[in-house]
């Protein structure tokens, strides 16, 4: 059979693209080793949520350990997420830090005051800046930062009783106990 | 048992499409007329249990039926009996339930229609439109299930997004699809034309009315968006480069060159093969704009491997379609004969450059949506592409478009000088100094009037060709300008309608002002020109929502030019809260004012806009729905002679 070249063109170009994206797509992101662990966290300096004119910066992990929690009012699973989050900060689990992403600060605001505010303090990341550094694939998605303000941990999903339970509080304890 | 009902006609609708998809088009290899005719059967059966099944969903959720899982999550009983029917497609299974009913419909229409066809091209193009159906309908089955059961039966349902609440949304998306599905009679008939080794001026000239159909579905469906998100989602802005919204953009760009391209093949038998590459680009990109919205991948990777299943049945799908379409392609391109030749300034060159330039905006476009995920395929970086982008490498190609779409009327087929434009452009180029000097002294920016005037080129230009067709200014331009053919009108409105949306384009880029303020009442800020006065704040309800309006009254240079009210709703059901911008629409400009959060003590943070042309944004894209619905008239009336 004849074939004329010209009409591959579109074809392999279709194949490429194709390509490209099976790849992207059916890599499963929770299974992704973020770059980020064992490196500082990202150099930053964002508004407060709850009073625009501070900032916040990365020097707030310094000598405790943080849970940074990214979440936004928009995200359904977020919602789904909250009750768990309330708790932790309920019982004194561990200091969150919460990165208000891709939000208003007035959605950001009324979220918080309907579902109760379980964050220390809140980084307002409306254009991504700390977002991207981080290497967010999506939200809600939280970091483990060790004392000296390194990333040890990075959870991808709303986070559970069980998560909490089985993952993240054991490593959080060792933490803890690190000098 | 109505939800069982709905369950075994899609149950059998895809065991139809599976025959349809095979007996005629093995038909049409043995030239066997019995199969061959089968193909016409199953279309029309398939779309009356696409059509039960649908319906079935639709009562389902109009009697609240909580046993039914996707009526609990996507549905209350206390939503308006719009809502709750809007609520059918408002959700993944049950879209894709209306899309593949809308598939069935035009298969359905291609036996009522296409009595004159061959029919071999027929059946073999109703067979590829059943293998699209069994795909989908497959999909539906296996992955998204919409009749579902569930057991206990919950009390009341989880709601509908409150955003989704709206009359403008509650028919975005059947129209969306009417365009999307509609290009599927391109792809259909462009692999059935390659299998035939035969593309002439009939099959183009029964194309034609149907891509103009899915293409001016398509323009309806993306100018609601854009009203939608303009007055629902209180952003202010008519177009964002949002990947939702330029998924939807692709195939409208592709479908512009493929009615341009296809009127080509109809008329002189030139671009047969890159009229069928077109149209099979077409459909994919439908298909992409489909599964992208649904997937939810362009929001983040993340959502699309949470259901891995899903994804790989798409991706397989697309993979199947595009690239079943495709090796077609290569290896039969060839067989298509070329037309006869012409020179560049001709009618036919003049389309083919408006078909190169469409096809590198789509590809502009479609970079700048899909590349930030490419970079996260290969990297763990993670980039977004914005609006900077978007106007640097869209905006001078539309430039050039619009420049060659002032002369390419005006020329002859086949050949033609540039001499004989001459008179033309030369008057243009007058025109268009004088518009832009006077803009510029207006409007102070060069940006500005160097748009406008480009509009006014082409408003000109427009009229100019039109008024040669008519012999504008002779004896009988009033015979001629009643026998004028609609597909003549067509041309006539959708190029205005260019020219219309570039002036309400530009208004909004160069001249719109806003402002964010925090006002108690009686206090009042400033916003080009117009003063805006926060006046009352009262609380209310509705039946499914609570709501404090805002009344912000408008004042220019102390006359009252009116009193925007703008309102915080509040959805129990969904614990949401959304804004409903007022706004004030006038001809020239919009006031629009969006009241946020606060209270008496410190002020609400009130939002101001003052949005010059807005509306010829969708003035103009609605005159080119318009003028491809005219358009389709012109073959309904001459289909006997085919």
């Amino acid at each position: 059979m004849r074939i004329s070249w010209t009409g591959l063109i579109p074809l392999i170009l279709f194949l490429a693209l194709s390509g490209a994206f099976a790849i992207g797509l059916t890599k499963d992101p929770s299974k992704l080793p973020s770059q980020m662990i064992d490196h500082p966290f990202p150099e930053f300096s964002l508004p407060d949520l709850l009073d625009m004119e501070k900032t916040i910066d990365q020097s707030y992990f310094e000598g405790q350990v943080t849970l940074v929690n990214i979440f936004g009012s928009w995200c359904v699973a977020c919602e789904q997420e909250h009750p768990m989050l309330m708790k932790l900060a309920r019982n004194n689990e561990i200091r969150i830090l919460g990165v208000n992403w891709r939000d208003t600060v007035e959605k950001g605001r009324d979220w918080l005051a309907r579902g109760g505010n379980p964050y220390t303090r809140i980084v307002f990341d409306a254009d991504s800046m700390l977002a991207i550094d981080l290497g967010v694939t999506g939200a809600p998605e939280s970091f483990i930062v060790d004392k000296k303000g390194q990333i040890r941990y990075k959870y991808i999903g709303p986070i559970t009783e069980k998560i909490w339970r089985d993952e993240l509080k054991p490593f959080v304890l060792m933490l803890e106990a690190e000098q | 048992m109505i939800a069982e009902i709905g369950q075994i006609a899609l149950i059998l609708a895809l065991l139809i499409a599976i025959v349809q998809s095979v007996l005629p088009m093995w038909g049409a290899y043995k030239g066997d007329a019995r199969l061959m005719a089968l193909g016409d059967r199953a279309a029309t059966m398939q779309c009356i249990l696409l059509a039960i099944s649908f319906v079935a969903l639709t009562i389902v959720f109009v009697q609240s039926d909580f046993s039914v899982k996707l009526v609990t999550v996507n549905s209350h009983t206390d939503k308006p009996l719009l809502y709750k029917i809007s609520g059918v497609w408002g959700n993944h299974e049950g879209s894709m339930l209306l899309w593949v009913f809308i598939l069935g419909i035009y298969g359905a229409l291609v036996p009522v229609f296409g009595k004159g066809l061959p029919a071999g091209l027929k059946a073999r193009a109703l067979a590829v439109q059943g293998m699209i159906s069994v795909g989908f309908l497959g999909f539906i089955l296996f992955t998204s299930n919409p009749f579902l059961r569930l057991n206990p039966v919950p009390v009341n349902g989880q709601g509908l997004n409150p955003l989704l609440q709206d009359p403008g949304l509650a028919f975005h998306p059947p129209f969306l699809y009417l365009g999307y599905v509609g290009f599927s009679m391109a792809f259909s008939f462009s692999v059935a034309a390659l299998i035939e080794g035969r593309v002439d001026a009939v099959w183009a000239r029964w194309l034609r009315p149907w891509v103009l159909l899915a293409w001016a579905f398509l323009t309806v469906g993306i100018t609601m968006g854009s009203i939608w998100a303009y007055y629902e989602l209180g952003w202010g802005g008519w177009w964002m480069w949002d990947p939702v919204e330029n998924v939807s953009f692709l195939p409208w760009l592709v479908g512009t060159a493929l009615l341009h391209s296809i009127l080509v093949l109809g008329k002189r038998h030139a671009m047969a093969n890159w009229t069928i590459l077109l149209g099979i680009t077409a459909f994919s990109l439908s298909l992409v704009g489909t599964f992208v919205v649904r997937s939810g991948v362009l929001t983040s990777v993340h959502s699309f491997a949470v259901d891995p299943a899903r994804g790989v049945y798409i991706l397989a799908l697309l993979l199947l379609a595009t690239g079943g379409g495709l090796v077609m392609f290569a290896l039969r391109a060839h067989t298509l004969r070329g037309g006869p030749s012409f020179t560049i300034v001709s009618k036919e060159g003049g389309l083919l450059l408006n078909n190169l330039l469409l096809v590198t905006s789509t590809f502009t476009v479609f970079l700048g949506t899909f590349y930030p995920l490419l970079i996260e395929a290969f990297t763990d970086g993670k980039i977004s592409v914005g609006e900077p982008y978007f106007d640097r490498t869209f905006a001078p190609v539309m430039i050039v478009l619009i420049a060659i779409m002032g002369v390419g009327p005006l020329v002859k087929w086949r050949e033609d000088s540039w001499k004989s434009l001459k008179p033309h452009l030369f008057k243009s180029f007058v025109l268009v100094a004088i518009i832009f000097s006077l803009t510029w002294w207006l409007g102070k920016s060069v940006l500005g009037a160097l748009s406008i005037g480009i509009a006014v080129y082409l408003a000109y230009s427009t009229l100019a060709a039109f008024g040669r067709k008519i012999k504008f200014g002779q004896a009988g331009a009033m015979t001629l300008l009643k026998a004028q053919p609609a597909s003549v009108w067509g041309f006539l409105i959708a190029h205005m309608g260019i020219a219309i949306c570039v002036i309400g384009i530009t208004g909004m880029s160069v001249w719109a002002k806003e402002d964010a303020k925090v006002l108690r009442l009686h206090e009042s800020m400033t916003v080009g020109g117009y003063e805006f006065t926060l006046k009352s704040m009262t609380p209310g309800a509705e039946r499914n929502f609570q709501k404090m309006v805002a009344a912000v009254e408008v004042q220019k240079s102390g006359h009252i030019v009116g009193t925007l009210r703008s309102a915080r709703r509040f959805y129990q059901v969904r614990n949401m809260i959304t804004t409903e911008a007022g706004i004030q629409v006038r001809p020239m400009r919009n006031l629009y004012a969006g009241v946020g959060e606060g209270d008496a003590e410190k002020g609400w943070v009130v939002r101001a806009y003052v949005h010059p042309l807005v509306n010829w944004i969708w003035l103009g894209a609605l005159m080119i729905a318009l003028a491809g619905f005219i358009s389709i008239l012109d073959r309904g009336r001459k289909r006997g002679k085919i």
